[in-house]
């Protein structure tokens, strides 16, 4: 008993390292390792003492079984060890009890015959009991573990919920027989069938009703939930555009690029992208850019993206030369809207950004007019790329800008 | 095609209707619009016209749904996808459902009406996005048949596959080059542009659901839980 007790007299002690069962160290269900953590003692030690309970009319198992059912993962091990599926649990549990009884009643030992519909009924709580504790260790786990217990069993919980469930059945109709109804066992499980057939009639409707209104009371309170969130949204974004909009009623480019603005931010919103911010992909840096360069000069940017990847190395650099490129063409070329395209391969990037506007000679560039000559072409040549700029007056300007990816970084 | 197109125009949003109606009005006759499905189908049957503007998102179905039911009962009726819409899952749903093209809300007057010259002429138009959409499901075909030797399920390789010239076509697309631009600049004629993104139109239709649906759900673009 000593292994059983001790933890609840340890608590004082060592109130730093909560009992968890550590999977990633555990043979079977990591209750073993997990107490002796909690006790800081030899894995072997608490192992041993397991066994030798086990051996003392099934004591151990039944201690185990619990100890498995009741006390929470440790939430650091619990995707790193093995995950069996409830039959694999199931059937490890049967398997042990089993292997037990046998080995006792062979060895001739009668030694707790008394106690062994115990700890088959132990066993089948255990099983029945395991699914509904939660694994981690805060406050919400007792919640959890009520609604757990009252929710529908789900599939992966029906064949551990049966096989518990026949246990305990199989351990009742074997206590009665024990403590009077020899000869009888028959008759004891008929009576407990009966038994259990009545009171699910009596109470069966009760729960199932229960059970309904509980979920429907969830249901409403996750509506009532996604119903204020999406107020909140609408009142910070969309509500100001439209007051906005209505002040600047007179300022029909200033209007169109609040429009734009409120479209793109709506748009992300319900397809649930990630913030732009966040993510460093080279997609997402030129959609950034693009909406910067689109919010400072009111014209609109298409942006095309086919494939994605990672933004390091030299890809910064496309990325600013793509912006330059939108910023002359938003600036200089009068043109209603810009597309960009940008094709990211494993290999290589390609990036265009192309207008409609004026246009102008490539070769007659002013010395002045630095922004393609250093921002463009020379940072793309910095980073080993190349920018060509094709334009000719009145026909729009494309500058494209091609960036191999070698293998290094 | 030497008349002009009769348009009808489906969408359920009475104030963009009156838009498009009073824009596209001035170059092109449009003979009837709807803002449901049922009166869609209605008005489809009775006036039979050359091109239908179809929104993709309405009520019980949207413009997948109209096609699916009167496609096939009017098969010189031609259908123009129009949406607000950028996921690509329903541009693809209703390009596979039988529309020859797909436009945004926010095109021009003058480009609309050239969207459905074109369509009534029976080419397929593509917005740059869609150009995009597709390099990029096909591509993901390409590189997941490569990387693993895995034979898609209809098995037609043709199908699963762009050439060379189509991609070149399409990347000028989603450029923004407009048709004229793109022969241009490949030195090919207008017609020969014109005939690839057909092609492309039927690849995108008739290729193996598997490999595109598939696309759609590794770039999180289909919801696997529907509502």
């Amino acid at each position: 008993m000593a292994s059983a007790q001790a933890p609840a007299g340890q608590t004082r002690a060592h109130a730093r390292v909560p009992l968890r069962r550590r999977i990633d160290r555990g043979l079977l269900g990591g209750v073993c390792a997990g107490v002796a953590e909690r006790m800081r003692v030899e894995v072997l030690v608490v192992r041993v003492i397991m066994v030798m309970m086990a051996t003392v009319g099934g004591l151990g198992v039944a201690v185990y079984a619990l100890a498995w059912a009741l006390i929470p993962v440790a939430p650091d091990s619990e995707h790193v060890g093995r995950r069996p599926g409830a039959w694999r649990e199931a059937a490890l549990i049967v398997l042990a009890v089993a292997a037990v009884f046998a080995g006792v009643h062979f060895a001739g030992s009668h030694i707790g015959e008394g106690l062994w519909p115990l700890v088959l009924g132990v066993c089948g709580m255990a099983l029945v009991w395991r699914p509904t504790v939660a694994p981690d260790g805060t406050g919400a786990s007792r919640r959890r573990t009520m609604r757990a217990l009252l929710r529908r069993p789900s599939a992966l919980d029906a064949p551990r919920l049966i096989a518990g469930a026949l246990l305990v059945a199989f351990a009742s109709a074997a206590l009665l027989h024990a403590i009077g109804v020899q000869h009888s066992l028959g008759k004891a499980i008929w009576a407990v069938a009966i038994i259990a057939a009545v009171l699910g009639l009596v109470a069966g409707p009760w729960v199932l009703r229960l059970g309904r209104s509980l979920s429907f009371e969830r249901a409403a309170r996750i509506r009532e939930q996604e119903r204020a969130e999406l107020a909140a949204h609408l009142h910070d974004s969309v509500l100001q555009t439209l007051a906005l909009i209505q002040k600047r009623a007179g300022d029909p480019r200033e209007v169109a690029g609040l429009a734009r603005q409120q479209e793109r931010e709506l748009r992300s919103w319900l397809l649930e992208r990630p913030d732009p911010g966040e993510g460093a992909s080279v997609a997402a840096a030129l959609e950034r850019a693009a909406a910067e360069v689109e919010e400072l000069h009111r014209v609109p940017i298409e942006v095309v993206t086919v494939g994605d990847g990672p933004l390091n190395g030299g890809l910064e650099a496309i990325v600013q030369a793509a912006r330059e490129a939108m910023t002359n063409a938003a600036k200089f070329a009068s043109s209603e809207r810009v597309d960009l395209y940008a094709e990211v391969e494993p290999d290589r990037v390609e990036v265009f950004v192309r207008d409609r506007g004026v246009g102008f000679d490539p070769g007659a560039i002013p010395a002045d007019r630095r922004g393609v000559r250093d921002s463009i072409i020379a940072r793309m040549e910095r980073h080993h790329g190349r920018a060509a700029v094709h334009s000719r007056p009145g026909e729009g300007t494309e500058i494209e800008l091609v960036m191999e990816r070698g293998p290094s970084p | 095609m030497s008349a002009a197109p009769r348009v009808v125009i489906v969408d359920d949003h009475h104030l963009f209707r009156a838009g498009v109606r009073a824009e596209l009005g001035e170059e092109l006759p449009v003979v009837g619009d709807a803002g449901s499905v049922e009166e869609a189908l209605a008005v489809i049957r009775e006036q039979q016209p050359d091109v239908v503007l179809l929104d993709v998102h309405m009520p019980d179905g949207g413009g997948v749904e109209v096609i699916a039911r009167v496609g096939e009962e009017c098969a010189s009726v031609r259908f123009l996808a129009l949406s607000v819409s950028d996921a690509a899952e329903d541009v693809i749903a209703v390009i596979r459902a039988g529309a020859r093209g797909y436009v945004t809300k926010t095109i021009s007057a003058a480009e609309l009406a050239d969207a459905v010259r074109r369509v009534a002429g029976g080419d397929a138009v593509f917005s740059p996005r869609l150009a995009g959409f597709v390099l990029d499901a096909f591509a993901q075909d390409a590189l997941a048949g490569s990387a693993n030797d895995e034979q898609p399920v209809s098995g037609d390789r043709d199908l699963d596959q762009l050439t060379p010239r189509e991609r070149e076509v399409l990347r000028h697309i989603a450029r923004g080059y407009m048709y004229k631009e793109v022969a241009q600049s490949l030195g090919i004629s207008v017609k020969t542009v014109e005939a690839h993104v057909s092609a492309v139109l039927r690849k995108l239709q008739l290729s193996s659901r598997h490999e595109l649906s598939r696309w759609a759900v590794q770039r999180r673009l289909v919801s696997l839980d529907g509502p």
